[in-house]
């Protein structure tokens, strides 16, 4: 070794390694802090210099509620297949629905919208997909807040089944939500195309869960081909949404139950997870198969 | 392969390829394949690099615009990863890459102090402990509460260095920090830049001014088209660049390196 005079010795304690981290996902977990400043920052930055600010989040849903509840209760007559409150019904649906659309769309355009900071520095970039999706995921504390104190008044009592269907369509939007924003996020660095055809497939998902018509419909028109409806992991975390808040907020939670929401449910939702996952590791192994050439593209 | 003990940086037949136009749209690429043309071109920006670094060592990084320097230190701080080839590190790096740091423009200096901070590595208590130190080193007063969008490059500059220079960091990338700085700013990274190759960090510094190379490193490396042309000592490593340079044409440079000839006085 040389010595070089007038240095101090400096010796380092840690195994030579590549410097850009291939962990992935674990890697994000390992980095809290940063993904807690990451978080901060897009929920200041989404509705930056708009004067209602963080109302936005709550005005975009409810306006949608009002949309749905008003010319398809209202008007379509939807109101009429639906036992208790349509509104409750159409509001559970919103609650995973809007969770999941955001965190796709945001998701999808984290990675482009960040390029100052990962064209300069060395972070694992799935934070950023996964920063929007717990920025989504922190508007719906509020909305669960609201649609509990509606579903009291309607004689709705919490129950430990209703708060585990509840948890389990969560982590059903989480898991897919997360996924598809890690896929796109780094599709979108290549073809600007993939933040649009978002806004398609987030309308698909909008219509093809069962939120402004009941399930019933859909075993009606499609008889023997409902089941195929549900693997759809979406509409599975709908229905659970709506066992958690709606199924009691009925005057006979048993009946709409019976009639409304379809056999095996949890093992639908159980599955819907499964496959989420399995999606999710996919999209990680995509993800970092292309993530070589993001920097450079952005 | 084993590396010894005391090995701060490894590349190892490292090759970086970049795509030298990107045909994006549909109507481009029916056009270019009607005609025959390529749909890409690609090129090696850093092109089969090997050298390795002892923990400790200075090295300055040399050679024409678009050489690969930056891609190269890009590289090695883990933003961009080698085609081919491997890159190895010890320990934790810090630095500042091509002028000014992966800043937010919407978020305040201060805010961005902390944002680059933990990526950087450090914890929210270190950032506290040192949060005196970098704004009273960036020196940019009230802009600090002010969106970076709105900061002017040598200020951008000024805050970036300042979080990157307050990591405690086993290796230190310096890619241009000196270039927008003003003369003051200037003569203080330099100084401070010292005391870190004293304290034994591993230093890599990219620079033009062959003046202020030799005061910092001990050993020059000069990319050539991306290819590594030379590897070794200090001054001949600036007299093999003169001599590429030898043409006339290049006063700017001279004029730059004498600037830095006095700068070098001063410290
Ligand atoms: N994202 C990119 N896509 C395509 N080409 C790129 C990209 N980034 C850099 N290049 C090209 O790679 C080559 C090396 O660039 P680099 O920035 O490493 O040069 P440099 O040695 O730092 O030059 P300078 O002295 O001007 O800073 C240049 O020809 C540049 O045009
Ligand atoms: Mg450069």
């Amino acid at each position: 070794m040389v010595t070089r005079p007038g240095r101090a010795e400096h010796v380092v304690d840690a195994p030579l390694t590549p410097p850009s981290s291939s962990q992935g996902l674990l890697e994000v977990f390992r980095r809290r802090y940063l993904l807690r400043l990451l978080v901060a920052r897009e929920l200041n930055a989404r509705y930056a210099a708009s004067f209602l600010g963080f109302l936005w989040s709550y005005i975009n849903p409810l306006s949608q509620l009002f949309i749905y509840w008003f010319v398809l209760g209202k008007i379509v007559g939807m109101e009429d297949r639906v036992p208790g409150d349509f509104a409750v019904h159409v509001f559970c649906g919103l609650v995973v629905v809007h969770f999941f659309t955001e965190t796709f769309a945001a998701g999808t355009r984290s990675i482009v919208r960040n390029k100052s900071l990962v064209q300069k520095m060395a972070l694992p970039r799935e934070m950023f997909p996964v920063a929007s999706m717990l920025v989504s995921l922190f508007h719906v504390g509020p909305q669960l807040l609201i649609l509990t104190v509606v579903c009291l008044f309607s004689g709705w009592v919490p129950d430990p089944v209703g708060l585990l269907a509840l948890l389990l369509a969560l982590a059903i939007a989480m898991v897919l939500g997360t996924a598809l924003a890690i896929l796109f996020s780094a599709a979108n660095v290549f073809f600007r195309d993939f933040a649009s055809a978002v806004g398609i497939l987030t309308n698909f998902v909008r219509f093809g869960a069962p939120m402004i018509y009941p399930f019933t419909l859909v075993e009606e028109r499609f008889g023997g081909f409902a089941p195929y409806y549900l693997l759809n992991p979406i509409a599975d975390a709908v229905l659970l949404v709506q066992r958690a808040f709606w199924v009691g907020a009925t005057p006979d939670p048993d009946a709409t139950a019976a009639e409304h929401l379809p056999d095996h449910l949890f093992l639908y939702g159980l599955g819907g997870l499964a496959a989420s996952l399995v999606v999710l590791a996919v999209a990680q192994a995509v993800f970092s198969r292309f993530e070589n050439k993001v920097p450079e593209r952005l | 392969m084993s590396y010894p003990d005391n090995t701060s940086i490894v590349v190892d037949g490292v090759s970086k390829e970049f795509t030298l136009r990107y045909q994006r749209t549909l109507k481009q690429v029916t056009v270019a394949l009607a005609k025959g043309r390529d749909i890409s071109d690609t090129f090696k920006a850093v092109d089969d690099v090997s050298f390795t670094v002892e923990q400790g060592e200075s090295i300055g990084l040399m050679g024409l615009n678009g050489s690969g320097k930056s891609t190269l230190l890009k590289l090695i701080n883990g933003i961009m990863r080698p085609d081919s080839g491997q890159v190895l590190t010890r320990g934790r790096i810090a630095g500042l890459i091509a002028t000014g740091a992966g800043f937010h423009p919407q978020l305040t200096g201060r805010e961005n102090v902390f944002l680059n901070a933990a990526i950087l590595g450090m914890s929210e208590a270190e950032t506290k402990r040192k949060f005196d130190a970098i704004v009273d080193f960036a020196d940019i007063g009230r802009f600090l509460e002010t969106p970076v969008g709105n900061y002017s490059s040598g200020m951008f500059a000024r805050l970036g260095f300042a979080v990157a220079i307050h990591v405690d960091a086993d290796v230190f990338l310096a890619d241009e920090v000196l270039a927008v700085g003003d003369r003051p700013f200037k003569k203080k990274c330099l100084e401070r830049m010292a005391e870190i190759r004293d304290s034994g960090v591993t230093l890599f510094y990219v620079s033009h001014a062959a003046a202020s190379v030799r005061k910092m490193c001990d050993r020059v490396l000069v990319l050539e088209k991306g290819r590594l042309a030379f590897d070794g000592d200090v001054g001949e490593g600036i007299r093999y660049l003169k001599y590429e340079d030898a043409d006339p044409g290049n006063e700017p440079d001279e004029v730059d390196s004498l600037g830095d000839e006095e700068l070098g006085a001063d410290i």
